[in-house]
């Protein structure tokens, strides 16, 4: 940390390297929205940034409640970093439940800035508080701001035409505004954010500019603070066009690249679910990219109109998580029989049944790799942050389309909601794969269940005159595609299904090491444990530890060479957020390695720090 | 091109041996449709015809068109896939009374209310005929089977009353032995724009044998049915003598002079609703024909229709832009 004075600021102005704020309330205080504006604010001024919403499944859990406490971290920095940080270094919070809930994740020492406005008796007993923390001595080890924002927001927008109880709505923008100060931020991202949102209601841009604005001024009137800090841009990141994106967001773009780097028409057959929904909202305002969204009935509905679609010519796509994915599992078998292009996401989330719905989990893999009746192989790939969910999502297409299957493209809670920087690809450089389908009667005629270098069956549309064929979910006679219940000839194409999956290896890369190729410890993740393990990984090889990671993007079936790799290190740990069911694979693929699970099963994404305890712990030994 | 040329029956024949039991009232439908489709004059390259899982979606397999053959029940949302991906197509649903109205029942409420561009034919055998004879949701109550040897307790459902209810557009039901009356059902179902439903009763010679006679029968079929045509005065009888006239809240049955006129575009579905329900009184005949013949909007064309103006008022999406938009920033 280096102290100096600020040019334009009478209070001393402090640099950070990377600051971690939480901001925490009801679950209708908006601290969605505060965080996410924080962090477009941050992006904008060049920060390397990570974000971590965590907020409950109920909409609005009875106000002032613990459960209904909603938060969102988001971490800052001047460097490069990979997660959004083990231990906030500033807590925002609007009631005292968002306060009891959150202050034991605070480092020690740390800002706690509190709404006293919302510690009345009454709001202490609803957060089943019998005694005030702000008088108590429960909050000695912190610095604590206390500041009644209910009362500050009402004077700011004094003479407004809004009720009251619109008036507090603005709370979070008073909040958003005291946190921009405090850390040195301009308000314009906000502002504009703010007259696009409300453009159809102008009164309620302007009371949240007030409110913000007013929240910026008390910083500098109210001697709330001592100083001011700041984080200034991230100069390591590489050169390239930036911007903040949400892993399903991210998700939504992949998906459309990757249909028009085939050629095909996308259409997503969907049911809305937590945390999945934000993909088919993404994808329905693209209808000018030609995509198709259908809001299905059930989940049912929606993974068997995709495969309709693709019958018909379409990229078919559907998205779900949790108990979503159970309900699509006969859609998926039949999309292996009749070996059409179909990418199912699925967002995973804690389970099982309805689970953790808004909380973060990977207990999804055995189900994506093995999860079907009969014989019945799909490809999987996972995306690892929510930026690489974009190009996960173009080679979760290429596949589908190339080896005319069903891909399972995984990611998650912490994915889906999470945001980054994303260093912007040109189109130009993403590599096309054009779709085949059949325009005629190939030469020699045409069989339905012929097959090509990558063993996938040809495409022929409806529509297409001579081509007509019946599909279906009963065996299929190699070749003709007829129905057939010969012994010799199920074996056969139980087979071809195998080896036309298992042939996906041969076009997919082996991940780099990261760190050197020989060591102590290798660790092997896959999915949203990428960031956790990165930053483990940076932090013990700065201390002289021989550790390094490798991660994956393809789970099923496995790049070649892993087992080469893992025979460099003295043991393989694999940290996941289920019981250790890569782990499970790894072992039963790689009998010879020393493989360890490192199983975390508590809905939220590993901490560095745990990382890398239990690294150090495995280096004893 | 044989497209170019007048298409027959024969066309529309596939390859495969069919493999229904001897006698199944499903070799009539399957001979009707064929007949319908070389009538129709649609390239068959153009037509999709989409089942479910049960005797009758085995029907794709025996058309020399494109066909899927899906998953119990679900064959409404791969059709609305088809046809939304594709709406150039002719799609044609066959199901059961199993399929649709059992493990599909949900999904066959929604192709209808959402007024997809299927046709949709309904074969209700009332019995579960693949599994080998248990009673299904519209088997009567009593019926004996292997699994209500003591007689079913549950309530039979109506399938044209439930496709009113969803808000069905067409709805229709002929008679699997009445080949004439399934061939004008048919047509009429084929020039239908938007979701067309069409229950077939269908006899099982094994597991249900004779369901339908005591008003299907050809011997006593004219006075036990009443053929609903649009436009035209209810009448039945084999003499043409008796009539229907909706009589306040009930109907009842009336000299041929007295009748009705029938019609199917009424605004309210009401009407034919009275007169799905009105063999629940035994005295009264079975109506077949047309319930229900309303315009609607169209599911796939709407879909399409969004796409359009979309891309008239954004202009078509560019990748590029997509992925600059937002907020960006620049690292030199």
């Amino acid at each position: 940390m280096t102290q100096s004075s600020a040019k334009d600021a009478e209070l001393p102005l402090q640099h950070f390297e990377s600051v971690v704020i939480r901001f925490a309330g009801d679950s209708g205080d908006g601290m969605q929205i505060t965080g996410n504006q924080f962090t477009h604010t941050s992006a904008v001024i060049g920060n390397d940034l990570a974000t971590f919403p965590d907020y409950p499944a109920e909409i609005r859990a009875p106000a002032g409640t613990r459960p209904g406490v909603s938060g969102f971290q988001v971490r800052f920095s001047s460097s490069d970093i990979h997660t959004p940080g083990d231990q906030p270094d500033v807590l925002v919070a609007m009631n005292p439940a968002a306060l009891v809930v959150n202050i034991k994740d605070l480092k020690p020492g740390g800002i706690v800035v509190v709404n006293t406005g919302q510690f009345s008796d009454s709001d202490l007993k609803k957060a089943a508080l019998t005694k005030n923390p702000l008088t108590d001595g429960s909050l000695s080890g912190y610095r604590v701001i206390e500041i009644d924002i209910n009362k500050r927001v009402t004077e700011a927008l004094k003479g407004t035409a809004l009720s009251s109880k619109e008036v507090q709505r603005c709370k979070n923008f008073y909040t958003l505004g005291l946190m921009y100060w405090l850390y040195h931020r301009p308000l314009e991202t906000t502002m504009k954010w703010l007259e696009e949102k409300f453009a159809k209601r102008p009164e309620l841009a302007e009371a949240n500019k007030l409110a913000m604005q007013a929240g910026y001024n008390a910083g500098d009137i109210h001697e709330l603070f001592q100083g001011r800090y700041e984080v200034l841009p991230c100069t390591s990141m590489t050169p390239g066009t930036y911007r903040n994106i949400m892993g399903n967001d991210a998700t939504a773009m992949g998906l459309v690249a990757g249909a028009q780097l085939a050629g095909l028409r996308l259409f997503l057959g969907s049911y809305p679910i937590t945390p999945a929904s934000g993909i088919l909202e993404a994808l329905a305002s693209y209808k000018h990219f030609g995509v198709i969204t259908f809001q299905a009935e059930d989940e049912i509905a929606a993974i068997c109109s995709a495969l309709g679609s693709a019958y018909a010519g379409c990229l078919g796509l559907t998205t779900t998580s949790g108990p979503g994915i159970a309900l699509k599992t006969e859609a998926m078998g039949l999309a292996v029989s009749v070996e059409l292009p179909l990418v199912i996401v699925n967002v995973q989330r804690g389970g099982p049944s309805t689970g953790l719905p808004t909380k973060t989990e990977q207990a999804d893999l055995f189900q994506a790799i093995f999860g079907r009746n009969g014989e019945a192989p799909i490809p999987v790939i996972a995306a690892s942050t929510p930026a690489d969910a974009f190009e996960t999502a173009i080679e979760a297409c290429r596949i589908a389309v190339q080896y005319m299957t069903p891909v399972i493209l995984l990611t998650d809670g912490y994915i889906a909601n999470g945001a980054e920087p994303w260093k912007l690809p040109k189109v130009e450089d993403l590599t096309p794969f054009p779709a085949t389908q059949l325009k005629a009667v190939p030469e020699g005629g045409f069989l339905p269940y012929a097959r090509d270098a990558h063993l996938a069956r040809p495409w022929a549309v409806p529509g297409t005159p001579g081509l007509e064929h019946r599909v279906g979910g009963l065996e299929k006679a190699h070749l003709t595609g007829n129905i057939s219940y010969d012994p010799d000839n199920h074996e056969f194409m139980v087979r071809m299904r195998h080896n036309k999956v298992m042939g996906i290896r041969d076009s997919i890369p082996t991940p780099n090491v990261f760190g050197d190729s020989t060591g102590d410890v290798l660790v092997l993740g896959w999915g949203s444990t990428r960031g956790a393990i990165t930053s483990a990984i940076e932090e013990l090889r700065k201390k002289g530890r021989k550790v390094s990671s490798l991660h994956l993007r393809h789970v099923w079936p496995l790049p070649k060479d892993l087992d080469k790799i893992m025979a460099c290190f003295r043991s393989v740990l694999v940290p996941e957020m289920n019981m250790g069911q890569m782990a499970r694979i790894l072992r039963s693929e790689y009998p010879q390695q020393n493989i360890i699970s490192y199983p975390k099963i508590q809905g939220q994404p590993f901490r560095t720090t745990e990382l890398v305890k239990k690294i150090e712990t495995l280096l004893e030994k | 091109m044989a497209e170019a040329q007048a298409l027959t029956k024969k066309d529309f024949k596939s390859d495969q041996e069919v493999r229904w039991c001897p006698g199944c009232g499903d070799y009539a439908i399957l001979n009707c449709v064929q007949g319908i489709m070389a009538a129709l004059g649609v390239p068959k390259h153009q037509i999709c015809f989409v089942s479910g899982i049960g005797c009758s979606s085995r029907f794709p397999y025996y058309m020399n068109t494109y066909g899927f053959h899906s998953i119990h029940g679900r064959a409404p949302a791969f059709a609305t896939g088809i046809k939304t991906a594709n709406p150039e197509l002719s799609v044609w649903l066959v199901t059961g009374d199993g399929d649709g109205l059992s493990i599909g029942g949900n999904h066959m409420a929604h192709i209808l209310r959402r007024n997809v561009d299927v046709k949709i034919l309904l074969f209700n055998n009332e019995i579960y005929g693949l599994t080998k004879g248990q009673y299904s949701p519209t088997s009567p109550q009593g019926l004996k089977t292997k699994t209500s040897p003591m007689g079913s307790v549950d309530r039979p459902m109506d399938p044209v009353s439930f496709a009113l209810g969803c808000g069905a557009t067409f709805v229709a039901r002929t008679i699997d032995t009445h080949l004439k009356h399934m061939e004008q059902v048919l047509l009429a179902a084929a020039h239908h724009k938007g979701a067309a439903f069409v229950e077939i009763y269908q006899n099982c010679v094994i597991f249900n044998d004779g369901a339908f006679d005591a008003f299907a029968d050809k011997t006593v079929r004219d006075d036990k049915t009443i053929d609903l045509r649009p436009g035209q005065p209810m009448v039945f009888g084999k003499n043409l003598d008796k009539g229907i006239k909706i009589d306040g809240w009930e109907p009842r049955i009336v000299p041929a002079a007295e009748a009705d006129v029938w019609r199917s575009d009424t605004h309210s579905p009401g009407p034919a609703f009275v007169m799905s329900q009105m063999d629940s009184d035994p005295a009264m005949p079975r109506p077949i024909g047309v319930f229900r013949d309303v315009p609607g909007p169209i599911f796939d064309r709407s879909v399409h229709e969004q796409i359009q103006r979309a891309q008239s008022t954004k202009g078509v999406g560019s990748l590029q832009k997509l992925i600059y938009s937002g907020e960006t920033w620049t690292v030199t």
